[in-house]
Protein backbone atom coordinates (compact mmCIF):
# COMPACT_ATOMS: atom_id res chain seq x y z
CA UNK A 1 0.00 0.00 0.00
CA UNK A 2 2.74 2.37 0.93
CA UNK A 3 6.32 2.87 -0.20
CA UNK A 4 7.65 3.04 3.33
CA UNK A 5 5.72 0.31 4.93
CA UNK A 6 6.95 -0.29 8.45
CA UNK A 7 4.52 -3.00 9.17
CA UNK A 8 1.67 -0.57 9.70
CA UNK A 9 -1.61 -2.01 8.75
CA UNK A 10 -3.61 0.70 10.46
CA UNK A 11 -4.66 3.83 8.61
CA UNK A 12 -5.07 6.79 10.94
CA UNK A 13 -7.41 9.48 9.62
CA UNK A 14 -7.73 12.87 11.31
CA UNK A 15 -10.93 14.68 10.41
CA UNK A 16 -11.51 18.38 10.88
CA UNK A 17 -10.76 21.96 9.96
CA UNK A 18 -7.88 23.86 11.51
CA UNK A 19 -9.79 27.13 11.33
CA UNK A 20 -12.90 26.00 13.16
CA UNK A 21 -11.81 26.00 16.79
CA UNK A 22 -12.22 22.55 18.35
CA UNK A 23 -13.06 21.04 15.01
CA UNK A 24 -9.29 21.04 14.46
CA UNK A 25 -8.98 18.26 17.03
CA UNK A 26 -8.68 15.36 14.56
CA UNK A 27 -6.01 17.14 12.54
CA UNK A 28 -3.99 18.17 15.63
CA UNK A 29 -4.12 14.70 17.14
CA UNK A 30 -2.95 12.80 14.07
CA UNK A 31 -0.09 15.28 13.60
CA UNK A 32 0.94 14.73 17.20
CA UNK A 33 0.71 10.94 16.84
CA UNK A 34 2.91 11.21 13.75
CA UNK A 35 5.43 13.37 15.60
CA UNK A 36 5.62 10.91 18.48
CA UNK A 37 5.72 7.84 16.22
CA UNK A 38 7.91 8.73 13.24
CA UNK A 39 7.74 5.19 11.88
CA UNK A 40 3.98 5.26 11.69
CA UNK A 41 3.43 6.49 8.20
CA UNK A 42 -0.16 5.86 7.33
CA UNK A 43 -1.74 9.10 8.35
CA UNK A 44 -4.29 11.09 6.44
CA UNK A 45 -5.86 14.47 7.13
CA UNK A 46 -9.42 14.81 5.87
CA UNK A 47 -12.20 17.38 5.87
CA UNK A 48 -14.79 14.78 6.82
CA UNK A 49 -16.55 14.69 3.47
CA UNK A 50 -17.91 11.16 3.52
CA UNK A 51 -17.32 9.78 0.07
CA UNK A 52 -13.65 10.77 0.23
CA UNK A 53 -13.39 8.75 3.45
CA UNK A 54 -14.93 5.69 1.80
CA UNK A 55 -12.27 5.98 -0.91
CA UNK A 56 -9.49 6.53 1.60
CA UNK A 57 -10.15 3.34 3.53
CA UNK A 58 -10.79 1.23 0.44
CA UNK A 59 -8.67 -1.91 0.73
CA UNK A 60 -7.45 -1.11 4.25
CA UNK A 61 -8.12 -3.62 6.98
CA UNK A 62 -7.75 -1.47 10.09
CA UNK A 63 -8.80 2.15 10.26
CA UNK A 64 -8.82 4.64 13.11
CA UNK A 65 -10.68 7.91 12.69
CA UNK A 66 -10.17 10.85 15.02
CA UNK A 67 -12.75 13.60 15.03
CA UNK A 68 -14.24 16.23 17.29
CA UNK A 69 -17.57 15.31 18.85
CA UNK A 70 -20.57 17.57 19.28
CA UNK A 71 -23.19 15.70 21.23
CA UNK A 72 -24.07 18.04 24.09
CA UNK A 73 -21.97 16.30 26.75
CA UNK A 74 -19.29 18.03 28.80
CA UNK A 75 -16.45 19.38 26.70
CA UNK A 76 -13.37 17.25 27.09
CA UNK A 77 -15.23 13.93 27.30
CA UNK A 78 -13.24 11.25 25.48
CA UNK A 79 -14.92 8.78 23.16
CA UNK A 80 -13.90 5.44 21.77
CA UNK A 81 -16.37 3.80 19.49
CA UNK A 82 -16.07 0.49 17.66
CA UNK A 83 -17.85 1.19 14.40
CA UNK A 84 -17.22 -2.30 13.05
CA UNK A 85 -19.30 -3.71 15.88
CA UNK A 86 -22.23 -1.34 15.94
CA UNK A 87 -23.99 1.48 14.16
CA UNK A 88 -22.70 4.98 14.84
CA UNK A 89 -25.31 6.80 16.90
CA UNK A 90 -26.91 9.89 15.51
CA UNK A 91 -25.57 13.06 17.03
CA UNK A 92 -22.01 11.82 17.25
CA UNK A 93 -19.31 12.69 14.78
CA UNK A 94 -21.17 15.23 12.69
CA UNK A 95 -23.98 12.93 11.82
CA UNK A 96 -26.72 14.63 9.89
CA UNK A 97 -28.95 12.75 7.55
CA UNK A 98 -28.53 15.20 4.72
CA UNK A 99 -24.87 15.76 5.04
CA UNK A 100 -22.50 13.15 3.94
CA UNK A 101 -20.13 13.17 6.86
CA UNK A 102 -18.13 10.72 8.90
CA UNK A 103 -20.96 8.77 10.49
CA UNK A 104 -22.98 8.64 7.33
CA UNK A 105 -19.99 7.48 5.30
CA UNK A 106 -19.54 4.64 7.78
CA UNK A 107 -23.16 3.58 7.59
CA UNK A 108 -23.35 3.85 3.80
CA UNK A 109 -20.11 1.87 3.52
CA UNK A 110 -21.57 -0.76 5.86
CA UNK A 111 -24.57 -1.17 3.57
CA UNK A 112 -22.39 -1.32 0.47
CA UNK A 113 -19.95 -3.81 1.99
CA UNK A 114 -17.18 -1.22 1.86
CA UNK A 115 -16.44 -1.01 5.57
CA UNK A 116 -12.94 -1.91 6.84
CA UNK A 117 -12.93 -5.03 9.00
CA UNK A 118 -11.79 -2.98 11.99
CA UNK A 119 -12.92 0.60 12.30
CA UNK A 120 -12.45 2.58 15.48
CA UNK A 121 -13.64 6.11 16.06
CA UNK A 122 -11.91 8.28 18.62
CA UNK A 123 -12.99 11.73 19.64
CA UNK A 124 -13.23 14.42 22.25
CA UNK A 125 -16.33 16.44 22.95
CA UNK A 126 -15.61 19.94 21.70
CA UNK A 127 -16.65 23.22 23.23
CA UNK A 128 -16.39 25.72 20.40
CA UNK A 129 -17.10 25.18 16.72
CA UNK A 130 -16.98 28.72 15.44
CA UNK A 131 -14.15 30.19 13.46
CA UNK A 132 -10.77 30.47 15.06
CA UNK A 133 -7.43 28.80 15.44
CA UNK A 134 -6.70 26.83 18.58
CA UNK A 135 -8.38 24.25 20.77
CA UNK A 136 -10.31 25.04 23.94
CA UNK A 137 -8.85 24.14 27.34
CA UNK A 138 -11.06 21.14 28.17
CA UNK A 139 -10.18 19.59 24.80
CA UNK A 140 -6.45 20.25 25.20
CA UNK A 141 -6.53 18.63 28.65
CA UNK A 142 -8.02 15.43 27.25
CA UNK A 143 -5.64 15.06 24.33
CA UNK A 144 -2.91 13.06 26.18
CA UNK A 145 -5.50 10.49 27.26
CA UNK A 146 -6.82 10.24 23.72
CA UNK A 147 -3.36 9.86 22.23
CA UNK A 148 -2.50 7.13 24.74
CA UNK A 149 -5.65 5.26 23.69
CA UNK A 150 -4.78 5.62 20.01
CA UNK A 151 -1.18 4.51 20.54
CA UNK A 152 -2.41 1.44 22.37
CA UNK A 153 -4.26 0.53 19.21
CA UNK A 154 -1.39 1.16 16.82
CA UNK A 155 1.58 -0.12 18.83
CA UNK A 156 0.73 -3.81 19.04
CA UNK A 157 0.54 -3.73 15.28
CA UNK A 158 3.99 -2.16 15.12
CA UNK A 159 5.39 -5.00 17.14
CA UNK A 160 4.17 -7.65 14.70
CA UNK B 1 -55.84 32.77 14.41
CA UNK B 2 -54.17 29.84 12.70
CA UNK B 3 -50.42 30.10 13.03
CA UNK B 4 -47.81 27.67 11.88
CA UNK B 5 -44.13 27.82 12.43
CA UNK B 6 -41.62 25.73 10.56
CA UNK B 7 -38.25 25.49 12.23
CA UNK B 8 -35.13 23.81 11.01
CA UNK B 9 -32.96 23.68 14.07
CA UNK B 10 -29.33 24.39 14.15
CA UNK B 11 -26.79 21.67 14.02
CA UNK B 12 -23.08 22.26 14.21
CA UNK B 13 -21.37 21.11 11.08
CA UNK B 14 -18.01 21.62 9.55
CA UNK B 15 -19.08 23.17 6.28
CA UNK B 16 -21.41 25.50 8.09
CA UNK B 17 -24.42 25.41 10.22
CA UNK B 18 -27.78 26.90 9.69
CA UNK B 19 -31.40 27.02 10.56
CA UNK B 20 -34.60 27.89 8.80
CA UNK B 21 -37.58 29.58 10.38
CA UNK B 22 -40.91 30.09 8.62
CA UNK B 23 -43.91 31.74 10.25
CA UNK B 24 -47.40 31.51 8.78
CA UNK B 25 -50.30 33.64 10.03
CA UNK B 26 -53.82 33.16 8.64
CA UNK B 27 -52.67 31.66 5.38
CA UNK B 28 -49.98 34.30 4.83
CA UNK B 29 -46.28 33.73 5.17
CA UNK B 30 -45.35 36.32 7.74
CA UNK B 31 -41.66 35.65 8.04
CA UNK B 32 -38.86 33.56 6.57
CA UNK B 33 -35.45 33.56 8.13
CA UNK B 34 -32.59 31.45 6.95
CA UNK B 35 -29.74 31.67 9.39
CA UNK B 36 -26.40 30.67 8.08
CA UNK B 37 -23.03 30.63 9.62
CA UNK B 38 -20.42 32.25 7.47
CA UNK B 39 -16.71 31.61 7.83
CA UNK B 40 -15.37 34.16 5.27
CA UNK B 41 -15.64 37.09 7.73
CA UNK B 42 -13.09 35.35 9.94
CA UNK B 43 -10.84 34.65 7.01
CA UNK B 44 -10.95 38.24 5.78
CA UNK B 45 -9.50 39.29 9.12
CA UNK B 46 -7.12 36.35 9.30
CA UNK B 47 -5.60 37.22 5.90
CA UNK B 48 -4.59 40.75 6.88
CA UNK B 49 -0.82 41.00 7.21
CA UNK B 50 -0.22 37.66 5.46
CA UNK B 51 1.84 37.30 2.31
CA UNK B 52 0.01 37.49 -1.02
CA UNK B 53 1.28 33.98 -1.78
CA UNK B 54 -0.48 32.52 1.24
CA UNK B 55 -4.02 33.46 0.17
CA UNK B 56 -4.73 30.42 -2.06
CA UNK B 57 -3.85 27.88 0.62
CA UNK B 58 -5.51 29.75 3.48
CA UNK B 59 -8.76 30.45 1.66
CA UNK B 60 -8.89 26.83 0.46
CA UNK B 61 -9.66 25.96 4.09
CA UNK B 62 -12.91 27.89 4.07
CA UNK B 63 -14.79 24.99 2.54
CA UNK B 64 -14.04 21.29 2.47
CA UNK B 65 -16.29 20.83 -0.57
CA UNK B 66 -15.05 23.64 -2.79
CA UNK B 67 -11.45 24.51 -1.88
CA UNK B 68 -10.54 24.84 -5.57
CA UNK B 69 -13.09 27.64 -6.05
CA UNK B 70 -11.48 29.63 -3.24
CA UNK B 71 -8.04 29.02 -4.69
CA UNK B 72 -9.08 30.00 -8.20
CA UNK B 73 -10.78 33.24 -7.15
CA UNK B 74 -7.87 34.17 -4.88
CA UNK B 75 -5.05 33.54 -7.38
CA UNK B 76 -6.96 35.44 -10.01
CA UNK B 77 -7.43 38.43 -7.70
CA UNK B 78 -3.76 38.34 -6.66
CA UNK B 79 -2.58 38.13 -10.25
CA UNK B 80 -4.83 41.08 -11.06
CA UNK B 81 -3.26 43.06 -8.22
CA UNK B 82 0.27 42.09 -9.25
CA UNK B 83 -0.26 42.75 -12.94
CA UNK B 84 0.39 39.28 -14.30
CA UNK B 85 -1.71 37.10 -16.55
CA UNK B 86 -1.67 33.32 -16.36
CA UNK B 87 -2.79 31.89 -19.67
CA UNK B 88 -2.13 29.06 -22.11
CA UNK B 89 -1.53 25.61 -20.67
CA UNK B 90 -1.05 26.93 -17.12
CA UNK B 91 -4.59 28.32 -17.27
CA UNK B 92 -5.91 25.18 -18.98
CA UNK B 93 -4.62 23.09 -16.08
CA UNK B 94 -6.45 25.35 -13.64
CA UNK B 95 -9.61 24.75 -15.63
CA UNK B 96 -8.94 21.02 -15.46
CA UNK B 97 -8.56 21.25 -11.67
CA UNK B 98 -11.87 23.13 -11.54
CA UNK B 99 -13.52 20.38 -13.65
CA UNK B 100 -12.39 17.94 -10.95
CA UNK B 101 -14.10 20.00 -8.27
CA UNK B 102 -17.30 20.41 -10.28
CA UNK B 103 -17.43 16.64 -10.77
CA UNK B 104 -16.85 15.93 -7.07
CA UNK B 105 -19.25 18.53 -5.79
CA UNK B 106 -22.04 18.04 -8.33
CA UNK B 107 -22.02 14.24 -8.08
CA UNK B 108 -22.07 14.47 -4.29
CA UNK B 109 -24.98 16.87 -4.29
CA UNK B 110 -26.98 15.12 -7.02
CA UNK B 111 -26.76 11.61 -5.58
CA UNK B 112 -26.09 11.93 -1.86
CA UNK B 113 -27.98 15.06 -0.90
CA UNK B 114 -30.61 15.91 -3.51
CA UNK B 115 -31.71 12.65 -5.14
CA UNK B 116 -32.94 11.12 -1.87
CA UNK B 117 -35.46 14.00 -1.68
CA UNK B 118 -36.90 13.16 -5.07
CA UNK B 119 -36.83 9.40 -4.57
CA UNK B 120 -38.61 9.68 -1.24
CA UNK B 121 -35.69 8.53 0.86
CA UNK B 122 -34.87 10.15 4.13
CA UNK B 123 -31.18 10.13 3.34
CA UNK B 124 -28.36 8.57 1.33
CA UNK B 125 -28.28 5.71 3.81
CA UNK B 126 -31.69 4.50 2.80
CA UNK B 127 -30.72 5.01 -0.83
CA UNK B 128 -27.63 2.84 -0.30
CA UNK B 129 -29.78 0.12 1.26
CA UNK B 130 -32.33 0.00 -1.55
CA UNK B 131 -30.27 1.10 -4.55
CA UNK B 132 -26.65 0.11 -3.85
CA UNK B 133 -25.77 0.16 -7.56
CA UNK B 134 -26.78 3.81 -7.82
CA UNK B 135 -24.69 4.80 -4.81
CA UNK B 136 -21.73 2.74 -6.03
CA UNK B 137 -21.97 4.46 -9.38
CA UNK B 138 -22.03 7.86 -7.69
CA UNK B 139 -18.96 7.03 -5.60
CA UNK B 140 -17.05 5.88 -8.67
CA UNK B 141 -18.09 8.97 -10.66
CA UNK B 142 -17.03 11.23 -7.85
CA UNK B 143 -13.72 9.49 -7.36
CA UNK B 144 -12.61 10.57 -10.82
CA UNK B 145 -13.10 14.19 -9.74
CA UNK B 146 -11.17 13.49 -6.54
CA UNK B 147 -8.33 11.97 -8.55
CA UNK B 148 -8.06 15.06 -10.76
CA UNK B 149 -7.94 17.28 -7.68
CA UNK B 150 -5.42 14.98 -5.98
CA UNK B 151 -3.16 14.89 -9.05
CA UNK B 152 -3.20 18.61 -9.82
CA UNK B 153 -3.81 19.93 -6.35
CA UNK B 154 -1.16 17.80 -4.70
CA UNK B 155 -3.68 16.17 -2.42
CA UNK B 156 -7.43 15.59 -2.34
CA UNK B 157 -8.37 17.76 0.58
CA UNK B 158 -7.27 21.37 0.55
CA UNK B 159 -5.07 21.28 -2.54
CA UNK B 160 -1.68 22.93 -2.07
CA UNK B 161 -0.14 22.92 -5.54
CA UNK B 162 -1.79 26.07 -6.90
CA UNK B 163 0.30 29.23 -6.59
CA UNK B 164 -0.08 32.84 -7.55
CA UNK B 165 1.46 32.93 -11.04
CA UNK B 166 0.80 29.28 -11.89
CA UNK B 167 1.69 26.04 -10.15
CA UNK B 168 4.35 24.63 -7.85
CA UNK B 169 4.61 21.39 -9.81
CA UNK B 170 3.30 20.51 -13.23
CA UNK B 171 1.77 17.11 -13.93
CA UNK B 172 3.46 14.78 -16.40
CA UNK B 173 1.55 13.90 -19.55
CA UNK B 174 1.35 10.23 -18.60
CA UNK B 175 -0.14 11.12 -15.19
CA UNK B 176 -2.91 12.96 -16.99
CA UNK B 177 -3.56 10.50 -19.79
CA UNK B 178 -4.13 7.65 -17.36
CA UNK B 179 -7.30 9.49 -16.34
CA UNK B 180 -8.81 9.59 -19.82
CA UNK B 181 -10.43 6.14 -19.98
CA UNK B 182 -12.11 6.68 -16.63
CA UNK B 183 -13.22 10.15 -17.66
CA UNK B 184 -14.85 8.61 -20.75
CA UNK B 185 -16.63 6.12 -18.49
CA UNK B 186 -17.65 9.03 -16.24
CA UNK B 187 -18.98 10.95 -19.21
CA UNK B 188 -21.27 8.03 -20.12
CA UNK B 189 -22.43 7.79 -16.51
CA UNK B 190 -23.07 11.53 -16.40
CA UNK B 191 -25.25 11.30 -19.50
CA UNK B 192 -27.16 8.47 -17.82
CA UNK B 193 -27.43 10.68 -14.72
CA UNK B 194 -29.09 13.46 -16.73
CA UNK B 195 -31.69 10.96 -17.95
CA UNK B 196 -32.23 9.57 -14.45
CA UNK B 197 -32.76 12.90 -12.69
CA UNK B 198 -34.81 14.41 -15.53
CA UNK B 199 -37.29 11.61 -14.83
CA UNK B 200 -37.89 12.80 -11.28
CA UNK B 201 -41.14 14.51 -10.40
CA UNK B 202 -40.82 18.28 -10.07
CA UNK B 203 -43.25 20.57 -8.31
CA UNK B 204 -44.97 23.12 -10.53
CA UNK B 205 -42.91 26.04 -9.26
CA UNK B 206 -41.43 28.63 -11.60
CA UNK B 207 -39.88 31.78 -10.17
CA UNK B 208 -38.81 35.01 -11.85
CA UNK B 209 -35.14 35.42 -11.06
CA UNK B 210 -32.42 37.90 -11.74
CA UNK B 211 -29.68 35.45 -12.69
CA UNK B 212 -26.04 36.49 -12.34
CA UNK B 213 -23.07 34.53 -13.66
CA UNK B 214 -19.69 34.90 -15.22
CA UNK B 215 -19.45 34.90 -18.99
CA UNK B 216 -16.34 34.06 -20.92
CA UNK B 217 -15.72 34.89 -24.61
CA UNK B 218 -15.56 31.26 -25.68
CA UNK B 219 -15.88 28.93 -22.71
CA UNK B 220 -18.61 27.84 -20.35
CA UNK B 221 -17.75 29.97 -17.31
CA UNK B 222 -15.42 28.68 -14.63
CA UNK B 223 -12.58 31.14 -14.10
CA UNK B 224 -12.75 34.84 -14.92
CA UNK B 225 -14.60 36.56 -17.75
CA UNK B 226 -17.23 39.23 -17.33
CA UNK B 227 -20.19 39.37 -14.98
CA UNK B 228 -23.55 39.31 -16.74
CA UNK B 229 -27.15 39.16 -15.60
CA UNK B 230 -30.51 38.27 -17.07
CA UNK B 231 -31.57 41.94 -16.88
CA UNK B 232 -28.69 42.92 -19.14
CA UNK B 233 -25.88 43.78 -16.74
CA UNK B 234 -22.52 43.31 -18.45
CA UNK B 235 -19.55 44.44 -16.35
CA UNK B 236 -15.96 43.57 -15.62
CA UNK B 237 -15.15 41.71 -12.40
CA UNK B 238 -13.45 44.89 -11.14
CA UNK B 239 -16.81 46.65 -11.28
CA UNK B 240 -18.54 44.04 -9.09
CA UNK B 241 -18.70 46.17 -5.96
CA UNK B 242 -20.18 49.11 -7.85
CA UNK B 243 -23.17 46.96 -8.75
CA UNK B 244 -23.47 44.53 -5.87
CA UNK B 245 -23.49 45.07 -2.15
CA UNK B 246 -23.68 43.01 1.00
CA UNK B 247 -26.09 43.92 3.76
CA UNK B 248 -26.02 42.77 7.30
CA UNK B 249 -29.39 41.57 8.59
CA UNK B 250 -29.89 40.97 12.27
CA UNK B 251 -31.17 37.40 11.96
CA UNK B 252 -28.14 36.00 10.21
CA UNK B 253 -24.46 36.27 10.81
CA UNK B 254 -23.96 35.99 7.05
CA UNK B 255 -24.09 39.07 4.88
CA UNK B 256 -26.85 39.08 2.29
CA UNK B 257 -26.02 39.89 -1.31
CA UNK B 258 -28.05 42.43 -3.27
CA UNK B 259 -27.71 43.91 -6.73
CA UNK B 260 -27.93 47.69 -6.48
CA UNK B 261 -31.13 48.98 -8.01
CA UNK B 262 -32.39 45.45 -8.48
CA UNK B 263 -32.49 43.56 -5.20
CA UNK B 264 -32.02 39.86 -4.71
CA UNK B 265 -30.40 37.73 -7.39
CA UNK B 266 -29.46 34.12 -8.00
CA UNK B 267 -26.06 32.60 -8.72
CA UNK B 268 -25.30 28.94 -9.39
CA UNK B 269 -26.06 26.26 -11.95
CA UNK B 270 -29.38 27.76 -13.17
CA UNK B 271 -27.75 31.18 -13.65
CA UNK B 272 -24.79 29.72 -15.49
CA UNK B 273 -26.94 27.51 -17.70
CA UNK B 274 -29.45 30.22 -18.56
CA UNK B 275 -26.82 32.87 -19.30
CA UNK B 276 -24.26 30.63 -20.98
CA UNK B 277 -26.21 27.89 -22.74
CA UNK B 278 -24.47 28.83 -26.01
CA UNK B 279 -21.09 28.20 -24.36
CA UNK B 280 -21.85 24.58 -23.46
CA UNK B 281 -20.38 21.89 -25.68
CA UNK B 282 -22.62 20.54 -28.48
CA UNK B 283 -22.88 17.25 -26.58
CA UNK B 284 -23.96 18.92 -23.32
CA UNK B 285 -26.51 21.00 -25.21
CA UNK B 286 -27.80 17.88 -26.95
CA UNK B 287 -28.05 15.92 -23.71
CA UNK B 288 -30.03 18.83 -22.22
CA UNK B 289 -32.29 19.06 -25.27
CA UNK B 290 -32.96 15.31 -25.10
CA UNK B 291 -34.64 15.85 -21.73
CA UNK B 292 -36.33 19.08 -22.83
CA UNK B 293 -34.09 21.27 -20.73
CA UNK B 294 -33.59 24.61 -22.41
CA UNK B 295 -33.05 28.15 -21.18
CA UNK B 296 -34.70 29.78 -19.40
CA UNK B 297 -35.04 27.21 -16.60
CA UNK B 298 -36.93 28.94 -13.79
CA UNK B 299 -37.84 25.97 -11.62
CA UNK B 300 -35.19 25.82 -8.87
CA UNK B 301 -35.95 22.13 -8.24
CA UNK B 302 -34.65 21.43 -11.74
CA UNK B 303 -31.21 22.60 -10.67
CA UNK B 304 -30.51 18.90 -10.16
CA UNK B 305 -30.82 18.34 -13.93
CA UNK B 306 -28.66 21.37 -14.68
CA UNK B 307 -26.00 20.05 -12.28
CA UNK B 308 -26.09 16.75 -14.16
CA UNK B 309 -25.68 18.55 -17.52
CA UNK B 310 -22.77 20.53 -16.07
CA UNK B 311 -21.26 17.25 -14.90
CA UNK B 312 -21.43 15.95 -18.48
CA UNK B 313 -19.68 19.13 -19.56
CA UNK B 314 -17.01 18.85 -16.86
CA UNK B 315 -16.05 15.30 -17.86
CA UNK B 316 -15.96 16.27 -21.51
CA UNK B 317 -13.95 19.42 -20.85
CA UNK B 318 -11.47 17.47 -18.71
CA UNK B 319 -10.91 15.01 -21.57
CA UNK B 320 -10.43 17.90 -24.01
CA UNK B 321 -7.89 19.67 -21.80
CA UNK B 322 -5.88 16.49 -21.18
CA UNK B 323 -5.92 15.54 -24.86
CA UNK B 324 -4.66 18.99 -25.88
CA UNK B 325 -2.13 19.30 -23.06
CA UNK B 326 1.42 20.32 -23.93
CA UNK B 327 3.66 20.81 -20.91
CA UNK B 328 4.66 24.44 -20.54
CA UNK B 329 8.31 25.42 -20.11
CA UNK B 330 7.79 26.78 -16.63
CA UNK B 331 5.37 25.90 -13.86
CA UNK B 332 4.79 29.53 -12.95
CA UNK B 333 5.40 33.12 -13.90
CA UNK B 334 7.92 35.09 -11.83
CA UNK B 335 6.24 37.64 -9.62
CA UNK B 336 7.56 40.79 -7.97
CA UNK B 337 5.50 41.99 -5.02
CA UNK B 338 4.01 45.43 -5.44
CA UNK B 339 1.20 47.53 -4.03
CA UNK B 340 -2.14 47.20 -5.73
CA UNK B 341 -5.75 46.13 -5.64
CA UNK B 342 -6.97 43.07 -7.48
CA UNK B 343 -10.30 41.35 -8.03
CA UNK B 344 -11.10 37.82 -9.06
CA UNK B 345 -14.20 35.74 -9.58
CA UNK B 346 -14.81 32.14 -10.47
CA UNK B 347 -17.79 29.83 -10.66
CA UNK B 348 -17.83 27.60 -7.60
CA UNK B 349 -20.15 24.62 -8.10
CA UNK B 350 -22.78 26.54 -6.11
CA UNK B 351 -22.24 29.89 -7.85
CA UNK B 352 -20.02 32.88 -8.40
CA UNK B 353 -17.34 33.49 -5.78
CA UNK B 354 -15.77 36.96 -5.64
CA UNK B 355 -12.46 37.92 -3.99
CA UNK B 356 -10.78 41.31 -3.68
CA UNK B 357 -7.39 42.00 -2.10
CA UNK B 358 -5.40 45.13 -1.43
CA UNK B 359 -1.65 44.62 -1.18
CA UNK B 360 1.06 46.79 0.30
CA UNK B 361 4.28 47.30 -1.67
CA UNK B 362 5.96 44.44 0.21
CA UNK B 363 3.24 42.07 -1.00
CA UNK B 364 1.49 41.79 2.37
CA UNK B 365 -2.29 41.72 2.37
CA UNK B 366 -3.77 44.99 3.66
CA UNK B 367 -7.36 43.89 3.39
CA UNK B 368 -9.46 41.16 1.86
CA UNK B 369 -13.04 40.78 0.77
CA UNK B 370 -14.66 37.44 0.04
CA UNK B 371 -18.24 37.12 -1.21
CA UNK B 372 -19.30 33.46 -1.28
CA UNK B 373 -22.14 32.20 -3.45
CA UNK B 374 -24.35 31.14 -0.55
CA UNK B 375 -24.37 34.68 0.88
CA UNK B 376 -25.39 36.03 -2.53
CA UNK B 377 -28.16 33.46 -2.81
CA UNK B 378 -29.50 33.88 0.69
CA UNK B 379 -32.21 36.48 -0.03
CA UNK B 380 -33.28 34.41 -3.06
CA UNK B 381 -33.46 31.21 -1.02
CA UNK B 382 -35.65 32.95 1.58
CA UNK B 383 -37.91 34.27 -1.17
CA UNK B 384 -38.19 30.79 -2.73
CA UNK B 385 -39.24 29.39 0.65
CA UNK B 386 -41.80 32.18 1.05
CA UNK B 387 -43.25 31.55 -2.41
CA UNK B 388 -43.23 27.80 -1.96
CA UNK B 389 -44.99 27.83 1.39
CA UNK B 390 -47.53 30.33 0.03
CA UNK B 391 -48.30 28.10 -2.93
CA UNK B 392 -48.27 24.75 -1.16
CA UNK B 393 -49.64 25.81 2.23
CA UNK B 394 -52.17 22.95 2.22
CA UNK B 395 -49.61 20.19 2.15
CA UNK B 396 -49.47 18.05 5.30
CA UNK B 397 -47.09 19.52 7.84
CA UNK B 398 -44.43 16.86 7.52
CA UNK B 399 -44.38 17.07 3.75
CA UNK B 400 -44.29 20.86 3.73
CA UNK B 401 -41.38 20.84 6.15
CA UNK B 402 -39.47 18.40 3.98
CA UNK B 403 -40.23 20.50 0.91
CA UNK B 404 -38.91 23.58 2.67
CA UNK B 405 -35.64 21.82 3.28
CA UNK B 406 -35.57 20.72 -0.31
CA UNK B 407 -36.18 24.30 -1.41
CA UNK B 408 -33.05 25.30 0.49
CA UNK B 409 -31.13 22.31 -0.84
CA UNK B 410 -31.89 23.36 -4.43
CA UNK B 411 -29.09 25.88 -3.95
CA UNK B 412 -26.57 23.35 -2.64
CA UNK B 413 -25.66 25.81 0.08
CA UNK B 414 -22.78 25.08 2.39
CA UNK B 415 -25.42 24.66 5.08
CA UNK B 416 -27.19 21.84 3.25
CA UNK B 417 -25.79 19.54 5.85
CA UNK B 418 -27.80 21.20 8.61
CA UNK B 419 -31.17 21.37 7.00
CA UNK B 420 -32.61 18.07 8.02
CA UNK B 421 -33.21 18.95 11.61
CA UNK B 422 -36.65 20.31 11.15
CA UNK B 423 -39.60 20.90 13.37
CA UNK B 424 -42.92 22.19 12.22
CA UNK B 425 -44.79 23.72 15.14
CA UNK B 426 -48.41 24.71 15.22
CA UNK B 427 -48.93 27.68 17.49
Amino acid sequence: MNGRDNGDVTLLIGVGNEFRDDDALGICVVREVKRRNPGFSKILEASGEGSALIEAWNGVDRVIIVDAVFSGKDPGAVYRFDASAQEVPRGLFHYSSHAFGVAEAIEVARRLGKLPRHLLLFGIEGKAFGTGVGLSDPVVKSIPELIAMIEEEIHPVHAV
Amino acid sequence: MNRRVIKVDQLARVEGEGSLYVKVNDGQVADVKLRIFEPPRFFEAFLRGRKFSEAPDITARICGICPVAYQMSSVQAMEDALGVTVDGQLAALRRLLYCGEWIESHVLHIYMLHAPDFLGYEDALMLARDMPDVVNRALAMKKIGNDIVALLGGREIHPINVRVGGWYRLPRIDELTTLVDRLRWGLDQAIATVKLVAGFEFPDFDVEYEFVALRHPDEYPMIGGKIVSSSGLDISIREYEFHFEERHLAHSNALHGYERGHGRYAVGPLARFNLNFDRLSPLARQVAADVNLRPVVRNPFKSIIVRAVETVYAYEEAIRIITEYEPPQKASIDIEPRAGVGCGASEAPRGMLYHRYRLADDGLIRDAKIVPPTAQNQPTIEEDVRLFVTKFMDLPREQLTWKCEQTVRNYDPCISCATHFVRLDME
